[in-house]
């Protein structure tokens, strides 16, 4: 029997300055089924949730919910609630500060003669609760509990919502893998109860594991809706980039070269900054790709923002082709030509009102000062040259760059720092976020800027990745580097000991 | 037809546009209730007419709008002392030029002294301001509150709570108008004070740096800014607008009168840079915008003049406007005019299409 349908979007079209992010998008939600939403990054996969959840308007098509035949429009979030739709996003939107119990029942509180009913409050959170087996005390603030606990009880506030249709965005990017786990039977347990569910993700794996179906967006346009068994994993990356995939392993390790040679460019000498790295030695060599590898946590970004002066070292020293420097500042780093890709892009890196050429701009302008304004013919000229380099997707030089997708600011920010013409990079989480194809493009540009003398630092939180263009890296674990990889013993499985520490193949 | 749907749509579009319409919508009014609004004429080779009198009397809250414009857009908060600051550069230049008289009709000091004095000292405030929002990070609001209150006392205490006079006739000068030249000097003052800004604007990487800080200070620092230098300077800047608005003011009533000079124009100010069309959150900015703002406040104050309003009555009157043009430009209003627009285009076509 063919599952009754909850949702049907068909022909939606939604237009931003210059680009058309949805064009004649159909997708259809299936009662008890676990829908994943594909594309890469600017395929319009969350422009579609916007226009579904209303928060924001579209230009033409038809949203129908269930059998009914009335066209709805959802004009916001609420009024998407109210057709249940409801949504859970990376970042819970709950209030940490208050208890489970209340952060279920908000702006829906049973009362009693016109106040809140506490008890019958508590006695129902842990019925929704345990329906679902999420076994907490309701009564503890929310914030007690992990992140993994605080998304399921988003998403208990949602089902108790009555929402039949569930959007997941990228729930899982901040999980570890049992909580991940977790929150895999809890969508399969509402799925079983009849509940929709769309999953928004980049993990492949996560797709092949809970999903039933799959909807392909590229470029704003729809490619196909699939069922899983149908669709193999070569084959759904094929669909999402468009062309045959020659495989991320088109970098192979076996062709980095050897810089052992090399005089260091770098030198750390018991460089520290107090409270988020302790003292630590490190030597980069010219043309050399380091990498850095930790946990989350582990103070990888740290150590690298004590080198470039983002935060100021309270100990140690640090020499540049044997001369000692003085990095106070960003500014000074940048002047004794380092660069810093920070791994944040939206709080960190990206100036969002401003323009692609402006981003781009503005770090070799803070080299030059203020009163040497880089010319408009010149800054064209410049910004033209990256934006075809790095094959960046935007309407013009002169849109805002909020306007762009993720994997496109990020590219934006690399050409800023290209520009600046750095001896030595640090790239922080350059890929996170962003898609499979771009994901090969910046892998590949490190490889090509390291081959002509550049010398990059690259931390990522995928070994895999890392493993393909590093040639020696530094393991960190609780806010320490605790020692190096380099050679034959660079493995996924020797670092991974590595960064769990004791077995002993992370000696200097 | 779609050559001028493109130019309509174009102009009305421009971040400029709802600005000068709200000017224009000021001036349109006093048509229909003062036929003489426009009308100008020239006596002993000066004009005179209530358009005169606006660009006029404008002139040092176009000043104060110019250095208030780079304040918000750098710090995303509002300097409100400029007002105090004001009268603080009216007490001392007066004081200077006094000899610690209360009504002088010679100078007793040399008058570039005074003028030189006067600014330094509201340079020092704007340096107070700054070092108290870009280094110590308190809120600009409650950091420029202490030389709002403090400011006119300071003023009191330099000019010994008397007004202080100085019956010179080019002591004036500043503040109306030089033979020969057919408009008043403050005019020139504001134009010149605006052009120089512009072009320091234009001519460095001042502007985007400014830009940049105000809309993400976190990746400004990244990319080799200094912040907290930047946010600093924009400070020291509104003082000094402020000293210069001051003087002009002073010049007019030829006095220092603490209590009286700049007395709340810092809201004005903010209320111009607002009208340009600028957000109050900081970021990127249009200095035109602030002026345009400007002249239209004091459009309306002296639309309402004309209409015998009396000055008491006089900000009632110009709360209402206020809060019309305010809500003309909200994002609600837009929304609107933008729905009205594209209804009225698309019918014109199908109009023509049959």
């Amino acid at each position: 029997m063919e599952p009754a349908i909850l949702l049907k979007m068909r022909n939606i079209r939604k237009t931003f300055p210059g680009v058309v992010a949805l064009d004649n998008v159909d997708f259809t939600l299936r009662a008890g089924e676990i829908h994943a939403l594909m594309g890469e990054n600017g395929a319009g996969k969350s422009t579609l949730i916007k226009v579904l959840t209303g928060a924001v308007d579209f230009e033409s098509g038809e949203i129908y919910i269930g059998d009914n035949q009335q066209r709805i429009v959802n004009r916001s979030p609420q009024e998407a609630q109210k057709n249940g739709i409801s949504t859970v996003y990376q970042e819970v939107n709950l209030c940490p500060n208050l208890s489970v119990a209340e952060n279920l029942f908000i702006g829906m509180e049973p009362k009693k003669g016109g106040f809140i009913d506490w008890k019958t409050m508590k006695k129902r959170a842990k019925e929704v609760l345990a329906g679902l087996d999420i076994n907490i005390d309701v009564s503890a603030n929310l914030e007690n509990y992990s992140i993994a606990v605080q998304q399921m009880v988003a998403i208990a506030r949602a089902v108790n919502m009555s929402a039949k249709i569930l959007i997941l965005d990228e729930p899982t990017s901040s999980l570890d893998d049992d909580e991940v786990e977790k929150l895999f039977n809890l969508m399969k347990k509402l799925k079983a109860g009849g509940t929709g569910i769309i999953f928004v993700t980049h993990f492949l794996e996560q797709v092949y594991a809970v999903c039933d179906r799959i909807t392909v967006l590229r470029n704003g346009a729809l490619v196909g809706e699939y069922e899983i068994e149908n669709l193999p994993r070569l084959e759904l990356v094929a669909k999402m980039l468009g062309k045959s995939f020659d495989d991320l392993e088109a970098i192979k390790r076996g062709n980095i070269p050897d810089v052992s040679g090399e005089n260091p460019l770098i030198e750390a000498k018991g460089l520290g900054c107090t409270g988020t790295i302790k003292p630590f030695d490190l030597q980069i060599k010219k043309g050399e790709v380091i990498g850095l590898t930790g946990l989350l946590g582990s103070g990888r970004s740290e150590l690298a923002r004590s080198l470039y002066g983002a935060d100021r070292a309270d100990c140690g020293e640090i020499r540049m082709k044997g001369e000692k420097l003085a990095v106070k500042s960003p500014l000074d780093a940048m002047k004794c030509g380092m660069g810093y890709l920070p791994e944040n892009r939206k709080e960190e890196g990206i100036i969002a009102d401003l323009s692609v050429r402006e981003n781009i701009m503005i770090a070799l302008q803070a080299k030059r000062g203020v009163f040497k304004l880089l010319g408009r013919k010149e800054q064209e000229e410049f910004t033209s040259e990256y934006i075809k380099l790095l094959q960046i997707k935007t309407a013009s030089p002169e849109t805002p760059i909020k306007q762009l997708s993720g994997g496109n600011q990020q590219k934006v920010i690399l050409a800023r720092w290209l520009l600046t013409h750095p001896e030595f990079l640090i790239l922080d989480e350059p890929t996170r976020g962003i898609d499979v194809g771009t994901k090969t493009e910046i892998q590949k540009l490190i490889a090509k800027l390291a081959d002509e003398g550049m010398s990059i630092m690259f931390i990522s939180s995928e070994i895999e990745e890392m493993l393909r263009v590093c040639g020696r890296m530094a393991v960190l674990r609780d806010r320490k580097k605790v020692g190096e990889i380099s050679g034959e013993e660079l493995s996924s499985e020797n670092i991974m000991k590595a960064i769990a520490g004791g077995a002993g193949n992370a000696g200097n | 037809m779609p050559e001028i749907k493109g130019r309509i749509k174009k102009i009305t579009s421009h971040r400029l546009f709802l600005p000068l319409l709200c000017l224009a919508l000021v001036l349109l009014f006093n048509i229909a209730t003062t036929p003489d609004f426009f009308k100008i004429s020239i006596k002993n080779g000066m004009l005179y007419g209530y358009t005169i009198d606006i660009i006029n009397r404008a002139s040092e809250l176009v000043i104060l709008s110019i250095g208030m414009t780079l304040v918000v857009a750098a710090s995303g908060g509002t300097d409100i002392s400029v007002g105090a600051v004001m009268s603080v550069a009216a007490a001392i230049c007066c004081f200077i030029l006094s000899g610690g008289e209360h009504s002088v009709s010679q100078y007793q000091n040399p008058f570039a002294l005074g003028i030189i004095l006067a600014l330094l000292a509201s340079l020092l405030c704007g340096c107070f301001n700054g070092l108290l929002v870009a280094k110590l990070k308190i809120q600009p609001m409650v950091a420029t509150l202490i030389l709002f209150t403090a400011g006119r006392g300071i003023a009191q205490l330099v000019t010994e709570g008397q007004i202080t006079y100085i019956r010179v006739p080019g002591y004036k000068i500043l503040g109306s108008a030089i033979p020969g030249i057919p408009l008043p000097l403050p005019v020139f003052a504001a134009v010149f004070v605006a052009l120089i800004t512009a072009l320091v604007l234009k001519k460095t990487a001042l502007g985007i740096y400014i830009q940049s800080v105000g809309i993400n200070s976190k990746a400004s620092r990244l990319v080799g800014l200094k912040s907290s230098a930047i946010i600093f300077f924009t400070y020291v800047f509104s003082g000094l607008c402020a000293g210069m608005a001051g003087l002009i003011a002073s010049s007019r009533i030829y006095s220092a009168d603490a209590n009286n000079i700049g007395l709340n124009m810092e809201l004005d100010a903010i209320l111009a840079v607002a009208l340009g069309g600028n957000s109050l959150s900081g970021g990127k900015f249009s200095l035109l915008g602030s002026i345009i703002g400007a002249y239209t406040i004091q459009a309306l104050t002296t639309t309402l003049y004309a209409m015998n309003v009396s000055a008491d009555q006089l900000p009632v009157y110009k709360a209402v406007v206020v809060v019309l043009i305010v809500s003309l430009q909200s994002p609600f209003a837009h929304k609107l005019l933008q729905k009205l627009k594209s209804r009225l285009l698309s019918g014109n076509s199908q109009r023509r299409a049959a």
